[in-house]
């Protein structure tokens, strides 16, 4: 291999550290990504971890970006901090000439093990760390300290800010802030003294994260269940869904005590499967009671018999989907967006349901709130589509945003004194043309409103019917419904292109910040394209619009069977030729150098053979 | 509530409980279920049952599975909110509307199959929970809605009507609800009204898990092949007929047995059920007593019968979880939302 000149770049680089999971590093590389934040400078982090507790690999990847590009980038790692000698070899070929290689050079290693296109930067962890300290546990978790205060000074990260970091982390335990500083300056230290400092890659203030969060979507969403005022959360566990819950659970714990009493102002149920989970958001829920609960794509396999029900019955529901990757058991530690077509149409007979799509963590929280008014206005199941490469990782987003003169809407709910005035109620009369009926809730008036709630056929008034004319009429009212639906869920956002353009992207969810880097890469190749970021199932009437204002629109999603084109064809009668998949499926996040690539790929070959030439 | 109970037109010499509500008041739509299916009799005990404890019928819910069983709520306390859920899964629906809202009466019903097969996971978590409620299972050892195959409680050896002999060990639910923990715990049939009815208004009144298995018997399914009275041969020998149509209705079994006693109840197959109704002085504390007594009876072919075990004190799943004592359906945004002033706090610890 030739030499390569060291990788120059300030505040635009990847990081990837390779760990053993359970090792404790998860916190230090936090930490790392935090600290770079404090300087001003974004950063897209991402978990890459293994369906196993301990001793198997995870990585943890930072990407520093000061133009702010929140996707993964890809294409290999800039700078290696190898602490896994069972993925060495993989970690080392994952570099890109002329990156770097940090490792533990405490035990000699053969020069086989390394590559002379990249340069290789020894610190003998090990042996600073058994030199400090005695305790086993100790010299794990301060290892990685000590790493991180090496890293300081390789990339010229100003130390006090790390300090503040670990100083908020650990306010009140003061012996375990300074042991951890004291950590921090044994590799800062040594490195300095030891080392070329920096390197090629830094750390330079910046101004470029303003008043942005750093927060998980499970966590996100969790708030927003609980600013949407879920009252009754029924789960069982399943990644990448469970830290959904669990957030919740905390959340709840400090916001949701009755003050005076102590009491709890909600009910968690760990359940004992995704059958009885859904089973007691659905009792919850007709009980006038939001409800909802979290799970993954098996989960969700488990649950569409009470989906159905749900949808005929017309019970509210709020269910949140964290994907990973399927079919079965899959790939349950990686991401995909490949429950679309199971959401939207789970359970047997004909069944549409309501599916929301958010980009980031702010959205996660707006969408998770909205879904409870959703599903009590539209009386049914309405989904929340996450995914783990939002669900799991932190994401720099918006700060979240309440508005404290929102009520809930709380949907059509006939009240006693509705009832009382003489109102006609039947459980399932469209009053309003909107497919929408009333419903009341169990115990509201001795005489009046009660009704036989079933997943059997029935009429307007909830007698139980088999008559084809009434079921007819019944399942033509839940289309009307649907399409009420339209107009409820969140719109499309739609970004024109800086010049008029006969092609259009359309795209959705977590795939949103590779999207708008990869814009940019294909303007730089002279392709310009209009997108639409769809946010909602059913689709909005612009959806159709858009596709009929383009030639043709590519489909980007990150599963293998083009879900999100195949539902636009179906519900939207498009000509699928119209509609070119861009698709993404290894369970990696796709990148905005994959998209670029695809996109710009295609648009080179129509310029080459013109697809719309006149044939007459 | 404000409300009044809707005038009515009643004879006066009608019997009235203290709510001045006569039976009909509890009465619900006439039962589609066979004549004499021992499921009619269950309803009556809960009529009978709601009415003597002068229930306001609207403030009970009603949920159920599915199954023939499953169908009697629609033949009960018609101003209440009735609830067929899906097959096996009425516990987890009970336990989140129980969750919901505190202050209803839940009343579960569920059949064998429900339970004993599909359900048998829901039943034991829902027990185990201590979730408030009477949960009623009509026992009658078939599927009763798809036509006679087994249910987990048919015993071993027993026949079905194709004269299949059941070779899998019967489930007592009764025994597996008393170890899950459930705090009130009955066994009745469904013939003997001078016991399930206060034995329905015992588990109404018990705050925790209340259980109540209630032996009733099935005409359709339970009549054994080359009987002149089974469902096969009247077909058989009635081609023109629907097969509902044909079935005979009959006179539900009713008892009237003393405490301390073994009857032998002959049920419309001619099939026998030994029920041992507990003695008077019986004591119901003792959880690992009524585990022994019931074993111990159950070796000797006996069904025992009454209740079987009660925690006065005991506590429910609201106690558990500490939730507030206003009911979680009646919290509004005021109630529930911490503001923007409580997620400024979040965002800042977020930088
Ligand atoms: C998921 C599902 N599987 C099967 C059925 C069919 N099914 C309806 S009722 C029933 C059994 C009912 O038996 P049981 O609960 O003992 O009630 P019974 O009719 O005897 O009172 C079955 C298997 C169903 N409705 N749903
Ligand atoms: S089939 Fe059996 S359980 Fe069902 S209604 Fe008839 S007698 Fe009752």
């Amino acid at each position: 291999m030739s030499q390569q000149a060291p990788l120059s770049s300030v505040n635009d680089f990847v990081v990837r550290f390779a760990n053993v999971n359970g090792s404790g590093s998860a916190s230090a590389n936090e930490l790392f990504a935090r600290a770079v934040l404090r300087h001003g400078v974004p950063v897209s982090p991402r978990n890459i971890f293994p369906s196993n507790i301990q001793g198997l690999p995870t990585w943890y990847e930072v990407r520093v970006t000061e133009a702010g590009y929140l996707g993964a980038r890809g294409g290999g790692t800039d700078l290696m901090v190898a602490m896994n000698p069972q993925t060495w070899d993989k970690d080392v070929a994952g570099i890109v000439p002329g990156g770097y290689l940090f490792y533990d050079s405490t035990k000699p290693m053969p020069s086989t093990k390394f590559r002379d296109d990249i340069t290789v930067i020894g610190v003998p962890l090990t042996a600073i760390t058994n030199s400090t300290y005695s305790d086993p546990r100790q010299r794990q978790l301060f290892k990685n300290i000590i790493y991180l205060g090496a890293l300081s000074a390789l990339l010229d990260m100003d130390p006090k800010l790390i300090e503040q970091l670990i100083g908020e982390q650990y306010k009140g335990k003061e012996k375990l802030l300074s042991s951890n500083v004291h950590a921090l300056h044994l590799g800062r230290d040594w490195a300095l003294q030891n080392l070329k400092c920096p390197i090629g890659l830094r750390i330079r203030k910046a101004d470029k994260v303003g008043d942005r969060i750093f927060i998980e979507g499970n966590n996100a969403a969790a708030l927003g269940a609980v600013y949407g005022g879920a009252t009754v959360c029924a789960w069982y566990p399943i990644t990448p869904s469970s830290s959904l819950a669990e957030a919740f659970t905390s959340h709840c714990k400090k916001l949701r005590h009755d003050p005076e009493t102590g009491q709890a102002k909600y009910a968690i149920v760990q359940a004992e499967d995704e059958l009885a989970s859904i089973g007691m958001v659905v009792g919850a829920s007709w009980n006038g009671a939001r409800a909802f609960t979290t799970t993954s794509g098996p989960g969700v396999s488990l649950m569409t018999e009470f989906i159905g029900l749900s949808y005929f019955a017309e019970i509210p529901a709020v269910i949140m989907n964290v994907q990973r990757a399927g079919p079965s058991t899959g790939m349950p530690t990686r991401t995909q967006q490949c429950d679309l077509i199971a959401c939207a149409y789970a359970s047997h007979g004909d069944t549409k349901h309501v599916l929301l799509f958010p980009e980031d963590p702010a959205e996660a929280f707006e969408f998770a709130a909205v879904a409870f008014d959703l599903a009590e206005r539209l009386q049914t199941t309405i989904f929340l589509m996450l995914d783990l490469d939002i669900g799991m990782n932190q994401r720099l987003c918006r700060p979240l945003k309440w508005d404290d003169a929102k009520q809930y809407d709380r949907g059509k709910v006939m009240t006693a004194e509705m009832l009382e005035e003489g109102r006609d109620f039947g459980r399932y009369l469209d009053v309003d043309g909107d497919g929408i009926p009333f419903r009341t809730y169990p115990g509201t008036h001795p005489t009046e409103g009660s009704y036989f709630t079933r997943g059997t056929s029935r009429d307007r008034y909830a007698r139980y019917s088999e008559e084809g004319a009434v079921y007819a009429d019944n399942v033509q009212r839940l289309l009307r419904k649907f399409q009420t639906a339209q107009d409820m869920v969140p719109r499309p956002l739609q970004a024109n292109a800086a010049k008029p353009t006969k092609y259009g992207v359309i795209y959705f969810g977590s795939t949103a910040p590779a999207m708008d880097e990869a814009i940019g890469l294909l303007e730089s190749r002279g392709h310009h394209l209009d997108r639409l970021r769809i946010r909602a199932f059913p689709f909005h009437s612009s959806v159709a619009s858009f596709i009929a204002e383009h030639d043709f629109v590519y489909v980007v999603e990150q599963n293998r069977d083009a879900q999100l084109r195949q539902l636009i064809v179906n519900e939207n009668g498009i000509d699928p030729v119209r509609l070119v998949p861009i698709l993404h499926y290894d369970g990696t996040p796709i990148t905005a150098r994959f998209i670029a690539d695809q996109i710009g790929n295609h648009q080179d070959h129509i310029k080459v053979t013109p697809l719309r030439k006149a044939v007459s | 509530m404000t409300y009044i109970a809707k005038p009515k037109f009643q004879h006066p010499g009608i019997k009235k409980n203290t709510l001045g509500y006569s039976h009909r008041d509890y009465e619900g739509k006439i039962s589609t279920l066979c004549a004499g299916c021992g499921h009619d009799s269950i309803t009556a005990s809960i009529i009978e049952a709601c009415f003597e404890l002068s229930i306001e019928p609207h403030r009970v819910a009603k949920i159920s599975g599915i199954g023939c069983s499953s169908k009697t709520p629609d033949y009960f306390l018609g101003n209440s909110h009735g609830f067929n859920t899906v097959h096996g899964r009425m516990p987890s629906v009970l336990t989140g509307a129980n969750l919901a809202n505190r202050e209803l009466i839940y009343l579960g019903v569920s059949g064998d199959g429900d339970s004993a097969s599909i359900g048998f996971g829901q039943f034991a978590h829902a027990i185990r929970r201590g979730v408030n409620m009477a949960y009623i299972v009509e026992n009658n050892g078939v599927y009763g809605l798809t036509k006679g195959q087994f249910s987990a409680t048919a015993d071993r050896g027993s026949k079905s009507k194709k004269g299949v002999t059941n070779t899998d060990n019967a489930i007592d639910l009764v025994g597996i609800a008393l170890q899950l923990g459930a705090t009130y715990v009955a066994r009745s049939f469904s013939g003997d009204k001078k016991q399930l009815v206060p034995i329905i208004a015992g588990a109404i009144q018990h705050k925790g898990a209340a259980f109540i298995d209630v032996v009733s018997p099935c005409i359709a399914f339970n009549n054994h092949a080359g009987s002149t009275k089974s469902f096969d041969y009247v077909r058989e020998h009635n081609d023109a007929v629907n097969r509902l149509d044909v079935l005979t209705g009959r006179d539900p079994i009713e008892i009237d047995q003393d405490p301390g006693t073994v009857q032998i109840v002959e049920q419309h197959d001619g099939s026998r059920l030994a029920l041992r109704k507990i003695d008077a002085d019986y004591d119901p504390h003792d959880r690992l007593g009524a585990m022994t007594f019931l074993q111990k009876h159950a070796a000797q072919g006996q069904i025992v019968t009454g209740l079987l075990y009660v925690d006065p004190e005991a506590d429910d799943l609201h106690s558990h979880l500490n939730t507030v004592e206003r009911p979680l359906n009646r919290l509004e945004a005021a109630d529930l939302c911490p503001g923007q002033a409580a997620l400024d706090k979040i965002n800042a610890s977020l930088r």
